[in-house]
């Protein structure tokens, strides 16, 4: 079975000329790099508040604190990492402010070791993404990456989304490197287990399933509506 | 090797990132045991699937918007930092 092939983000050659520049005052440098990054930016923020408004306004703030401390990056990270690491503390607080009462601690949530082994392993049709139409699938993939706990999703959204190295990503987020790997794990696994539910492999003339609202979890499709 | 050995290596086998040895031994394990091997090929169609998905695009109006708040703080900024200095 052939491994991963990870979606690089490539530092671009002229990177740290930009990054100088905008460290002597040069906005439009600075401007470059919102370029480059916003639309990475904007997905992360977006999937860890998991709502559009805060996402930009994450978008805002980090490019506002990255500017306004530019000095203290001294190039040691690609400036991604770094900006990634700002951005991911912005959501995060953003998320602390709007949702207090759903903040669970970091610790609890990694307690939880029932996804450690699948207990039901179905296999998928040979290709998932055709048994339904793009607007389901987005759907699909958008709830069923939302009922993840927060710290699995974002380890898997800044590793296996936008490509960071696990080392990268246990710098952007402040862990180890073993909690990195355990946790992009845990997450690959669940997220593999609630699309079985939806793309696993089914006889002639056996309903598909539609995605319900709110936690992600599959309902079968009647077909007494709509045909 | 027992499954729940294999899973524990999963991330780094499906990241390419382990020994020859290892490896041969998860390969070993994964042309006997078909639950590990579904699981190993699921879990990478869902790497893979969200890794091409482009879930939340970021629209080109809401970007431009974005960029020009960003640019004229950042300005306003500097001006304030020279007008201190």
């Amino acid at each position: 079975m052939n491994t991963i092939q990870p979606k690089v983000v490539e530092p671009v050659s002229d990177e740290l000329t930009l990054v100088q520049a905008a460290k002597n005052g040069d906005v439009s440098a600075f401007e470059e790099l919102v370029k480059r990054y916003d639309r990475n930016v904007f997905r992360i923020a977006q999937h860890i508040t998991q709502n559009r408004e805060d996402a930009e306004d994450v978008v805002q703030d980090a490019f506002l604190k990255a500017y306004s401390n530019l000095k203290q990056f001294q190039g040691q990270s690609k400036f991604y990492t770094w900006l990634v690491r700002i951005a991911v503390n912005e959501a995060l607080m953003k998320l602390r402010r709007r949702r207090p009462e759903r903040t669970v601690s970091l610790d609890e949530e990694v307690k939880t070791e029932e996804d450690s082994v699948p207990r039901e392993v179905a296999d998928w049709s040979p290709n998932p993404e055709q048994q339904y139409n793009q607007a389901e699938l987005r759907e699909i993939l958008t709830k069923t990456i939302q009922g993840l706990p927060q710290t699995f999703r974002t380890v898997f959204v800044l590793r296996d989304v936008e490509g960071l190295s696990t080392e990268e990503t246990a710098e952007a987020l402040d862990l180890s490197i073993p909690a990195v790997k355990s946790r992009l794990l845990r997450a690959r696994l669940q997220l593999r287990e609630r699309l079985s539910r939806f793309f696993q492999r089914r006889e002639p003339g056996e309903p598909k399933l539609e995605i319900e609202d709110g936690d992600g979890i599959p309902k079968i499709e009647r077909g007494d509506g709509n045909q | 090797m027992k499954c729940s050995e294999f899973l524990q290596e999963l991330t780094n086998y499906l990241d390419g990132v382990i020994d020859d040895r290892t490896k041969s031994e998860l390969e070993d394990h994964l042309s006997w045991c078909h639950n590990c091997y579904v699981v190993c090929d699921t879990t990478k169609k869902t790497i893979e699937i969200y890794r091409d998905s482009q879930l939340y695009e970021l629209p080109d109006d809401l970007r431009n918007r974005l960029r020009s708040a960003i640019v004229t703080k950042c300005q306003a900024r500097k001006k304030a930092d020279s007008g201190n200095a």
